[in-house]
């Protein structure tokens, strides 16, 4: 017995036991744990950058936000039976994300709760990764909506002057809360939004780098945008569909969000109400989006008409949450629609 | 820069790992003291026996033939004494039906004649080619005489000689290419006149330039104005090597779903088959030793060696220096496509390309996890099918309803387990679903 344990101990080779498998042999160097942690790395510089828009407490509603999604991962799969991968980075990109999602005033109990719903319902109860058909941060963002209306759409902060960036802690959340800019744009009109914002390139600028009311997401454009195409030279997402996104966001907008046709403000559009951080971040979401190029554009324009529709008829001013969350379960059936094609047909034709 | 040949769709580059054997000029294995000759080489019924126990053969005697169907006669790769007709490890069937020759140290090596091929008739070649057992060589074992002689339905206009070696590692056809230019250039020649056509194309990976140029000049200093020899250079892209996707690259014409290169008049020969079938027609020697490459970090030394059929694995390891206390796995061609082995008692086939001794840091040993949808199979499928979806169903054991993704047009070429960042075992998903689905007819 002893003897037997000293054998299996060694190494396999030295066992005279080798590995066997079927082909290929090799596999590349791509795992789902260096994808996800890349994704999770990209978001770092707009989450440091907030720091200094908007204080210290985004940091704490961030790391309670991806500590309580890896802990309930853990937790689902622990109790479903299912081996534990929470090493993987699924749940902290999800936490990550659904701190850039969500007010940077709101209590830190918001993401706790939030974390529950989107990793154990939206996730797990659904089969794991791989297998839930909504995008879990931003079920977990509706969660909170519904639940905690008022504190989803009034936790805002007004940008800090000067980097103090303790000047929120222990100030009650009332007294500093402001609207986000697309929210001032749709409740009181563009005259109130030019007062409070600015216009012209300034506005644009300010916008691009991110000093204005509004999630963490939505602080820097032009950060976003960095990490986006650190992820496109990566191969880790092609441009199908955040191109198909913002493009179908700024056509529509053009033409319909004026105060009359051809009149409205693309730009502004694509820099506000988190556009950038969804499009490039949520719907390219491997598990919710389709996996066609043909499937990936449309699916792509499907949001971005949507999220103008909610923009400018319904009654949220952001959109882009429920418009990526809306077509999630359409995926399959894009990639239903559009197959990829065979390298050639059956000879006479299908068979 | 001449622009390379290659095909549009899908493909991927796993690191070429070359480096080891491209050099190595192909060396002699000497003749072990004893020989298994497995039965059942190639696609078709096994040969039965033409010896029993005891009996003496000499070099390239014929000792298994095929009676019925399709097949090719089996020759002994060195004189002896046939010590049994018994069965061999084998890396699928477990035991194959096998004759063992005890090699006779003192005999003398048989020095073949060249005879002049050019005065004899179509027909006369292709009996050459099956009686000297060539089949193709590459790794198909489909008999060569068959391919060779195709359907008069589907009129063939052009040879295609595969030169790609697209498999990391293996460099025995890189060195046949250089070492045997005039003799694939000539095989070549042959196959033209046993088809009746003109045109061949030989397509080489670039990453190949010596043995581009050795084809190159070969087929111009033999150039004669009935044959039209043309060496293209492809891109490095696995799997070029594939008939098909070879086909479309050098050629532009794609072979139908379901259906064999002679339906877009076109056959595929390997390069090294070439060589077999220059040294069967003109020399009237038998296919029965082979170029393999031996590579790996696991093997003291990496070599292209020249080894009669029937060597066993555990020879040539003893020939190479033994392997290193790192060897985690032992490979029987590519590391794409070819079969893992558990035994050094294993003999040599005419299809064996090469013997990979492979380390921990050159194998994926990572447990798979469940599929996340992201498609990179379907980029990397150079048949345009979808993988993933292959894995989903037969993990849900609905491995019966797959035929729709394609499976029966996948040539197992791993590509998509290649780039799945769930190492999914997706090459296994596929085979498995072909066991339970239905060919569509």
């Amino acid at each position: 017995m002893i003897e037997q344990q000293a054998q299996d101990n060694l190494p396999p080779a030295q066992q005279g036991l080798w590995k066997v498998s079927v082909s290929p042999h090799i596999k590349s160097g791509e795992s789902v744990e260096k994808i996800m942690w890349t994704v999770v790395a990209c978001l770092v510089p707009p989450l440091i950058l907030s720091v200094f828009v908007f204080g210290i407490q985004v940091l704490l509603i961030t790391a309670v936000s991806v500590a309580s999604c890896m802990a309930v991962e853990a937790a689902s799969q622990k109790a479903l039976g299912r081996r534990v991968t929470v090493k993987d980075g699924s749940a902290a990109l999800t936490g990550m994300l659904l701190a850039f999602v969500i007010p940077p005033g709101v209590s830190p109990l918001l993401p706790v709760l939030a974390a529950v719903f989107a990793i154990y319902i939206g996730k797990h109860v659904l089969g794991g990764i791989g297998y839930n058909f909504f995008n879990p941060a931003l079920l977990g963002r509706a969660f909170l909506l519904a639940s905690f209306p008022v504190a989803m759409t009034s936790a805002w902060l007004p940008p800090l002057d000067s980097a103090a960036i303790f000047a929120y802690l222990g100030t009650s959340i009332d007294a500093v809360s402001t609207a986000t800019p697309l929210a001032v744009m749709k409740e009181q009109g563009m005259a109130v939004f030019t007062e409070r914002f600015g216009d012209g390139a300034s506005l644009y600028t300010s916008f691009f780098l991110g000093w204005r009311p509004g999630c963490i997401g939505e602080t820097s454009g032009f950060l976003i945008l960095l990490g986006g195409l650190y992820l496109l030279y990566k191969g880790y997402i092609t441009w199908h569909i955040p191109v198909s996104v913002l493009g179908t966001i700024a056509a529509l907008t053009w033409i319909f969000g004026g105060d009359s046709y051809f009149q409205g403000d693309p730009l502004l559009a694509i820099l506000t109400g988190g556009a950038l951080l969804g499009a490039i971040y949520m719907a390219t979401d491997y598990v919710t989006s389709p996996t066609n190029k043909t499937s990936q554009i449309a699916y792509g324009i499907g949001i971005g008409a949507l999220t103008v529709l909610i923009r400018l008829k319904g009654g949220y001013p952001e959109g882009i949450c429920y418009a990526i969350l809306l077509m999630n379960p359409l995926s399959p059936v894009f990639d239903s629609w559009f197959k990829q094609r065979r390298f050639a047909a059956a000879q006479g034709g299908e068979k | 820069m001449t622009t390379l040949f290659t095909f549009p769709k899908g493909g991927v580059h796993p690191p070429e790992s070359k480096k080891l054997t491209a050099d190595k000029k192909i060396e002699v294995l000497p003749t072990p003291s004893e020989l298994e000759i497995i039965l059942g080489q190639h696609i078709g019924a096994p040969c039965t026996p033409t010896v029993a126990r005891k009996t003496e053969v000499g070099e390239g005697q014929m000792i298994g033939e095929v009676l019925k169907g399709l097949g090719v006669p089996v020759h002994a790769p060195a004189a002896g004494k046939i010590k049994a007709v018994s069965s061999s490890a084998h890396p699928l069937q477990v035991k194959a039906p096998s004759i063992t020759i005890a090699v006779d140290a003192e005999a003398q090596p048989v020095v073949y004649d060249r005879n002049e091929w050019k005065n004899e008739d179509a027909k006369a070649l292709l009996e050459k080619v099956k009686n000297a057992g060539i089949i193709g060589i590459g790794g198909a074992g489909f008999p060569t005489h068959v391919k060779l002689s195709p359907p008069s339905t589907a009129p063939i206009d052009t040879l295609v000689l595969n030169g790609a070696e697209c498999e990391p590692y293996i460099t025995a056809d890189h060195r046949q290419m250089v070492e045997h230019a005039d003799e694939i250039i000539e095989g070549s020649k042959i196959i033209l006149r046993i088809l009746g056509i003109n045109n061949c194309l030989i397509g080489v990976e670039n990453n190949k330039p010596d043995a581009i140029a050795a084809l190159s000049k070969a087929a111009e200093k033999a150039a004669e104005p009935e044959y039209t020899i043309e060496v293209r250079a492809l891109e490095v892209k696995y799997p070029q090597g594939s008939e098909k996707q070879l086909i479309h690259s050098l050629t532009g014409r794609k072979v139908p779903g379901y259906a064999l290169p002679s339906a877009v008049g076109v056959v595929v020969q390997n390069v090294s088959t070439a060589k077999t079938i220059y040294d069967g027609v003109t020399l009237d020697k038998p296919l029965y030793e082979k170029v393999i490459t031996v590579s790996g970090k696991g093997i003291a030394r990496p070599a292209n060696l020249l080894v009669k059929v029937g060597t066993r694995l555990a020879d040539i390891v003893d020939f190479l220096g033994g392997t290193t206390p790192e060897l985690q796995k032992v490979v029987l061609g590519g590391p794409m496509m070819g079969f893992a082995v558990s035994s050094l008692d294993i003999p040599i086939t005419k299809t064996t390309s090469s013997v990979l001794f492979l380390t921990e840091d050159e194998i994926d040993t990572t447990p798979h996890s469940q599929c996340i949808r992201c498609g990179w199979c379907l980029d990397a499928c150079p048949m345009g099918l979808e993988p993933k979806e292959v894995g989903i169903y037969v993990e849900a054991n609905r491995g019966e309803d797959t035929e729709q993704f394609g499976i029966f047009e996948c040539f197992e070429c791993g590509s998509c387990a290649y780039v799945c960042p769930a190492k999914r075992p997706l090459v296994q998903f596929v085979r498995l679903a072909k066991m339970k689905a239905k060919r569509p007819q």
